[in-house]
């Protein structure tokens, strides 16, 4: 199962065996057990659970303790379910990084960066005004489109807040798998803050991906 | 152990010779030609020495044919096989973009007899 929850660790640059230099993300992930295994009969879908990282127990609540207890498993910080690539997969399974292998393509789930009340050239890319010649748009959205609609345009981008939005990388290329550290490396950026949660699935366009070579 | 500053301590080259700006090189690179791989000398001096521990980077200039060539060639990569040091060379400055304006007696560098103080 190519599955997995992990911990953004930074970003780096590695040489590939070809002796190229490529940026990739550094991801902690796993090890991560099967906490729950979710069934078509029993809760109308397949799916798994998976748990990441240890938590007291007096952290958790009653509800979640009592839960983890009737799955007869060790509680884990953060539980997500995955439903694609779960075949043959038991519940109280071990999952590691010795799933994936270079090459591999996966999608990675995070939560991007906040920036905060953002204005339209940070969130919407817009280009702003002229700096100077007695111009007195700089950063402004300027227009808001047509008069004659005495409104805004629904959908209209405007300044408000930007970033902490659940952002998924598509595609992206496994660099490295080390299983001895747990330690996935993952072309390219990927989104959040250092330390946040990620999670790695298969990805949902893998095939076209691996056609192309 | 920081889990990055581990990743890049593996990635770095072993023979290192010391060098720095000013100092000409030999550096031996892979290349792939028509197909095939070959090794390909360039030597020149380092104008540029860009730290970064496994990043690191150096510019190599050299002229040829009243051409000036730069190139710049990544320290800890697979495709570098080898530096040596053929020159050790006095200079003021790490950057020695100055010498691109200049041509001929003016752009020569004072050359370091002595061993490189170690540092």
């Amino acid at each position: 199962m190519k599955n997995i929850l992990g911990r953004k660790v930074g970003m780096t640059s590695v040489f590939t065996e070809d002796g190229r230099s490529v940026p990739v993300t550094v991801i902690e992930a796993g090890p991560c057990t099967v906490v729950e295994r979710r069934t078509k009969e029993q809760h109308g879908y397949d799916a798994v659970a998976l748990g990441f990282g240890a938590v007291k127990k007096t952290r958790l609540t009653r509800a979640l303790a009592g839960h983890f207890k009737k799955q007869n498993v060790e509680p884990a910080r953060v539980v997500r379910e995955f439903r694609n690539d779960i075949d043959g997969v038991e519940l109280g399974a071990t999952i590691t990084v010795s799933e994936f292998e270079a090459g591999d393509r996966v999608d990675v789930v995070g939560v991007s960066k906040g920036h905060g009340f953002a204005g339209g050239i940070k969130r919407h890319n817009f280009k702003g005004g002229p700096a100077s010649h007695g111009s007195m748009i700089h950063r402004q959205p300027a227009s808001n489109g047509d008069t004659n609609a005495g409104r805004v345009a629904k959908g209209s981008r405007r300044p408000g807040h930007y970033g902490v939005d659940r952002t998924t990388h598509q595609n992206l290329e496994v660099v490295r798998a080390d299983v001895e550290r747990n330690l996935l490396l993952v072309l390219g950026p990927v989104p959040g803050p250092k330390n946040a949660l990620v999670i790695v699935r298969k990805s949902v366009k893998a095939k076209s991906a691996v056609a192309e070579g | 152990m920081n889990v990055i500053d581990a990743i890049k301590r593996e990635q770095l080259k072993a023979e290192i010779p010391e060098f720095r700006s000013g100092d000409t090189v030999k550096v031996y690179s892979k290349i792939v030609e028509g197909g095939k791989e070959r090794t390909q000398m360039f030597e020149g001096v380092v104008i540029v020495y860009n730290g970064g521990s496994s990043d690191a980077s150096i510019t190599v200039r050299r002229v040829a044919h009243g051409v000036g060539i730069e190139k710049t060639f990544l320290v800890h990569s697979p495709r570098v096989e080898k530096i040596e040091v053929s020159k050790r060379g006095i200079v003021r400055r790490s950057r020695l973009f100055f010498l691109k304006d200049r041509v001929g007696k003016s752009a020569r560098i004072r050359e370091r007899k002595a061993a490189p103080k170690a540092s």
